[in-house]
């Protein structure tokens, strides 16, 4: 009371207040108190995350851990397809500041000129990458230069050393390093890595200081061993490429197959690409033909013909076939061998690659034994290498064969395969007898194959086989000095629209050595239009190369002395029409 | 009593002397070992371009080239072919 009493000596009279005026500047005061409590109870702990998550941008990141995509290696080891980390370089154009010389060193580092960057920059509104998988030294230049707002980021780019030898089976990747093709694409699980993530605390330098956790380890892809040997791949495909130019070709393809475990060693196609530098590639040239396109085999398939024949015991090999006049008739259509030849036993029906005689000894079969033994020889049904847009050829149920078509389909009209179909239906005769899986992928060795046909049949008809390479038959070069070699050729016309065309599909299916086959390969010629179009003078002689180069390189021992090559005088060799 | 507080007292500051010791040793130790890892990374891309590099060199298409145009190597004819027997068909 002291206090009041003092103020009232010395400045009296003071206006009474009103007697509600304390009360309610104190109650507002209190009020504003516990609205101010309330709301920062209320933002401790209710609605804490807003101000959490502001709070820990400022020193905590995610930070991404890139993962390797797997390589793609031939059965040696050597890389087909690797992954090497490089970077790209991007920016906020609303945040670059930078001096115009400091621009054009920029440019400089880039490959590109200032005026490029800057219309680069200026046409873009908030992100923009200046340079995509440019090589880390480049990247080291441009950080070296710090220019505000630009900034690199780490990406991986996709190698293919083989090139235009093996794309068509390797493929290739898109964006963000996923398959988009071939192996690349079926074996995308596989390969593919799972990038992961982790959190750590940075300083205000912006280094990091501390791992806090790890959101996500990082899975790298595994590396995937392909069945393809890159030494027979490259000698398959400069086999090709040299034989598709010299006959002016439109296409062709080649297969080498290992007649033990039906591995697929090498796999050719013509025309190819670079996946390396694949802008504006036509799609068509991207197509691995080998697997996704058929064709009519023409008279490779006519020991399979007789194999069926053999089989079911209505021929023996040296059953005499009367072939001439050379022609054919049943009903309106006739059948013609390019040559007549007169009789013929079934072997030479073979070597002489006789339309009549494998037409007569099909008629000869019930339709559905003959179609039994293509479909269990492959025909009619996808090779399951599990290749993206693989076919399966077309193989008619036997009980919608005409007469006519049963005859055509004897020397292999009227149905259709694709080449690795081809290739792995050769199985049944190099083995004794047994149709063996085919495989793109490494294995493990030799494998069991689905029997098809009796051991004896067989090796009857790999005797036919070796005699249509002999100086007798029909394909002479594909004969190899040093082994003895089987196979034989086809050269069918091209079914175009309705009718049969005057282009052909020259072809040459064989394995070697004869006495323990090691190898089979298949080569097609699409359309040969320079220097002959029979099988056994354009397919031939790329399988008689592409074979006996292999075998050196795989070191298979010879089976035959190294003169053994015999080629007839010129011009007398026999020809086939199919 | 009293003694007993002090003692605690001065073992409380050596506790949190070494908490800070060690925490800044951590933080070095991190530091390095982002470094390695760093220079991990660096050795794989190196170690990839590398192989890209020999695979490169050892393109078939530029060793036949070599063998044939520098090194004048050819295929030998069958009739300088010696086929030795091995021991299995002995």
């Amino acid at each position: 009371m002291r206090g009041v009493s003092a103020a009232q000596k010395r400045a009296a009279p003071v206006p009474e207040l009103p007697r509600f005026r304390a009360p309610v500047v104190f109650g507002t005061l209190l009020l504003l108190f516990v609205v101010l409590i309330v709301r920062s109870l209320y933002l401790q702990w209710i609605d804490n995350a807003f101000l959490q998550e502001q709070g820990s941008s400022r020193y905590s990141r995610e930070i991404d851990i890139p993962a390797h995509r797997g390589r793609i290696v031939d059965r040696l080891g050597e890389p087909l397809a690797i992954s090497t980390p490089v970077k790209s370089i991007w920016a906020f154009p609303g945040q670059v500041e930078a001096p115009p010389e400091k621009l054009a060193l920029l440019a400089r580092a880039l490959e590109t000129t200032p005026s490029a960057l800057a219309k680069k920059l200026a046409d873009a509104n908030d992100f923009v990458f200046l340079a995509r998988l440019v090589p880390p030294e480049v990247a080291d230049r441009v950080a070296a230069l710090k220019i505000k707002g630009v900034h690199d980021q780490n990406e991986y780019r996709r190698f293919y050393p083989a090139g235009e030898m093996a794309s068509h089976i390797v493929g290739f990747t898109g964006d963000r390093d996923v398959g988009q093709e071939g192996i690349e694409l079926t074996q995308q699980e596989w390969l593919g890595g799972k990038p992961g993530s982790r959190r750590v605390i940075i300083n205000r330098r912006g280094d990091v200081v501390e791992d806090v956790e790890s959101i996500r380890a990082p899975q790298a892809g595994r590396e995937l061993s392909l069945a393809i040997d890159a030494r027979l791949q490259y000698l398959a495909f400069r086999e090709l490429k040299a034989a598709v130019e010299l006959h002016k070709a439109k296409a062709g393809g080649l297969v080498i197959l290992d007649a033990q475990t039906g591995e697929i060693l090498a796999l050719a196609n013509w025309p190819t690409y670079n996946p390396n530098a694949r802008n504006r590639v036509a799609r068509e040239r991207m197509r691995n033909r080998a697997l996704t396109d058929v064709f009519e085999p023409g008279s490779t398939l006519k020991p399979f013909t007789i194999a069926a024949a053999l089989e079911s015991g209505a021929v023996r090999p040296s059953t005499v076939i009367q072939t001439a006049p050379g022609s054919l008739t049943l009903g309106p259509n006739t059948i013609h061998d390019a040559h007549p030849h007169g009789a013929l036993t079934v072997e030479q029906v073979i070597e002489k690659s006789s339309n009549v005689g494998a037409a007569k000894i099909a008629l000869s079969l019930p339709s559905a034994t003959l179609w039994q033994m293509l479909s269990d020889s492959g025909f009619g049904t996808a090779p399951n290498t599990g290749f993206p847009g693989e076919v399966a050829g077309r193989l008619r149920p036997a009980k919608t064969w005409k007469p006519i078509e049963q005859a055509t389909m004897a020397y292999g009209h009227g149905i259709s395969v694709n080449l690795v179909q081809l290739a792995r239906a050769y199985t049944v005769f190099s083995s004794d007898g047994e149709l063996k899986p085919v495989s793109l992928l490494k294995g493990g060795g030799v494998v069991a194959g689905r029997p098809v046909l009796k051991a004896e049949t067989a090796r009857a008809v790999r005797h036919m086989l070796e005699l249509a390479v002999g100086p007798g038959g029909t394909a002479p070069k594909a004969q190899v000095s040093g082994y003895r070699v089987a196979g034989k050729t086809g050269t069918a016309h091209k079914l175009e629209g309705r009718g049969y065309t005057n282009k052909y599909v020259s072809s040459f299916v064989g394995f070697a050595p004869a006495s323990g086959p090691r190898l089979i390969v298949a080569v097609m010629i699409d359309e040969p239009s320079a220097g002959g179009h029979y099988g056994g003078v354009v397919a031939a002689p790329v399988f008689s190369t592409v074979m006996g180069a292999a075998l050196r390189t795989l070191g298979a021992p010879p089976d035959a002395p190294v003169d053994n090559v015999i080629l007839p005088p010129e011009g007398s060799a026999v020809r086939e029409e199919t | 009593m009293v003694r007993l507080n002090l003692l605690l007292l001065a073992v409380l500051v050596l506790c949190a002397l070494s908490l800070v010791t060690s925490r800044h040793q951590a933080r070095k130790l991190f530091v390095e070992l982002e470094r390695e890892q760093a220079r991990t990374r660096g050795y794989e891309t190196e170690f990839g371009q590398l192989q890209l590099e020999q695979s490169t060199w050892a393109m078939p298409v530029r060793v036949e080239k070599i063998a044939r145009e520098q090194l004048r190597m050819q295929i030998p004819g069958p009739r300088r072919i010696e086929v030795v027997p091995g021991e299995a068909s002995r």
